[in-house]
């Protein structure tokens, strides 16, 4: 099956979406969509610089993704210029140095498209070993900075008065996003790398009545968008990043249905 | 007054416990310097094992960053603060809320930084009177069933020092003594020592052990007898604050029921149906 590059591109796909629903939504959470498309949009100037220094373009990816955060953090210092308007730069400033630095490397010959908006009918068995490996990493530091993290997240003042470290835990959070964003740019692409991370916690929203549920109903909703966009793409010939993120949306407006919330089953009574 | 004595009695308790406790933490000569002024300066005061230590102060006076800086929440601008090596806080903010994008419901606010059985969770949001809430979503509870919420969390860590900051705010009446009489027993049961902020003194009176008044710099500090009647803190409060507090001794007498009626305490004495205390300007004046 795996000979498959259909099945190959199924089985990547929804390993992206599994991890990436459950980090996503500390993303929502936080507030930090649009500092997570910055850090997406840098990625291409990973990809340059991996090619520059002849070093893996994941490698490349993450290094570069996960140096946003201290380079926000030095733009914010002078504390003249908005936020957004930082990431706003920061997110196209990179792109475009990206586009620009690729552009000099004439020897370079990479399939640009498929950075931007993915290729995932070409994962290869390694790409698939990569996002299964690397997101059972990703999940279990997620796993283990759970509680901290989340309590950072509800109340930061509560959190270091006892005994949590937010600064720490932000950081290996920040540390995860970059390495998803890594292992996720074949699938959906630079560009809408975001939306696997967003889309489906969004969705996920209205059922969970935890932060624990929504995390699972965020991984089981990027699986199905996968699902649905995949085969979406191959009966329709559309492009499959694009697909995908698609039928994410699809089942994000289909959450925002007037129907009645389903009523919460409790085991215990 | 029966009662009464019973109070005097439980702030000499206090008062000699205090003798060989050990502190918890201790601000020295603390300051914290924002946007061009000190928001609080030269500030000392310590909380030791057992106590309960009430700040208060009129609103700015610098309450809320005093015990932040005593949290290690603030980069003191001067002085030092020394806690105890590996001492447990439980805190209260005095604003919290929270992001409708977040689903949290009381059980697992509960749980936020440490892990508890469900019938550790049951008991202590029983004992703060919201045990019926354990299943409503945090962002639907109102600012006192959320400061009740809060506080139960806090005692579930069972810490050595407890810190407080503002606890009742948008709690009624009758919660906010039961409420007090819950952190005086809390700090019977685990001898923590309790950091309370007030704006306020009479409501605290009774429970409290050592009051620090604060406007900036410490004005005064001492037993809540003492304190109410420095002049210090009648220049702070002016005269009705003091009336207030002779008001609050009367109302110490009997309990509220959920109705808001008087229910004698047990081997109290008999409340004074005509009395000031039962009078409903005077309570307006005392809140």
């Amino acid at each position: 099956m795996l000979d498959d590059f259909f099945s190959r591109a199924l089985i990547a796909g929804i390993g992206v979406a599994l991890i990436a629903g459950p980090l996503g939504c500390f993303i929502v959470w936080r507030r930090m969509a649009y500092f997570g498309a910055t850090m997406s949009h840098s990625a291409l100037l990973g990809v340059a610089l991996a090619f520059v220094f002849d070093v893996n373009v994941m490698a490349g990816v993450f290094c570069v993704a996960a140096a946003t955060a201290p380079a926000l953090y030095l733009l914010e210092r002078p504390g003249t210029l908005p936020t957004d308007t930082l990431l706003g730069i920061l997110a196209h400033g990179t792109l475009a140095a990206g586009l620009v630095m690729l552009a000099f490397m004439s020897w370079v010959r990479i399939d640009l498209m498929g950075y931007l908006f993915g290729d995932i009918l070409s994962v290869s068995l390694s790409d698939i070993a990569i996002i299964y490996g690397g997101g059972a990493v990703i999940a279990g530091v997620l796993i283990r900075i759970w509680r901290p993290l989340l309590a950072a997240t509800v109340n930061a003042e509560i959190a270091r008065a006892e005994g949590v470290h937010p600064e720490r835990v932000r950081l290996v959070f920040m540390f995860l996003v970059a390495a998803v964003i890594a292992v996720a740019m074949k699938i959906v692409g630079i560009l809408l790398i975001v939306s696997l991370l967003i889309i489906p916690p969004a969705a996920a929203r209205r059922f969970g009545t935890s932060p624990e549920q929504m995390a699972i109903f965020a991984a089981l909703i990027g699986a199905i968008a996968v699902l649905f966009g995949l085969f979406g793409s191959l009966q329709f010939d559309t492009p499959s990043g694009p697909s995908i993120v698609v039928a994410a949306l699809a089942i994000f407006l289909l959450t925002l249905a007037p129907f009645e919330a389903p009523v919460k089953n409790n085991p215990q009574e | 007054m029966a009662s009464q004595q019973a109070v005097m009695a439980g702030i000499s308790g206090g008062e000699a416990r205090k003798g060989e406790a050990e502190t918890l933490v201790e601000a020295r000569e603390i300051g914290v310097f924002r946007s061009g002024r000190w928001l609080i300066e030269n500030v000392s005061l310590s909380v030791r094992r057992g106590e309960i230590l009430t700040l208060i102060g009129p609103n700015g006076a610098g309450k809320s960053t005093a015990v932040r800086a005593l949290l290690g929440l603030l980069p003191l601008d001067h002085g030092t603060i020394i806690r105890r090596p590996g001492l447990r806080a439980g805190y209260v903010p005095q604003r919290f809320s929270i992001d409708k994008i977040l689903p949290l419901d009381v059980k697992r606010l509960m749980t936020l930084t440490e892990a508890h059985t469900a019938s550790e969770i049951e008991n202590a949001l029983d004992a703060t009177g919201i045990g019926g809430l354990i299943d409503a979503p945090v962002d639907r509870l109102s600012g006192g069933e959320i400061q009740r919420a809060l506080l139960a969390r806090a005692i579930l860590r069972e810490p050595d020092l407890l810190v407080l900051d503002e606890p009742v705010q948008g709690v009624d009446f009758a919660g906010q003594i039961d409420m007090f009489e819950h952190i005086r027993s809390v700090r019977d049961r685990l001898s923590c020592g309790v950091l309370l902020v007030s704006h306020d003194l009479h409501l605290v009176m009774a429970e409290t052990d050592r009051v620090v008044c604060l406007n900036g710099h410490v004005c005064c500090s001492g037993t809540p007898q003492s304190v109410s009647k420095s002049s210090e803190y009648l220049q702070l409060f002016g005269p009705r604050a003091v009336q207030a507090l002779a008001v609050y001794h009367h109302d110490h007498d009997h309990a509220h029921g959920p109705d808001g009626g008087v229910v004698p305490l047990d081997g109290g004495s008999s409340p004074e149906q005509d009395g000031p205390a039962d009078n409903p300007e005077a309570k307006a004046v005392a809140r």
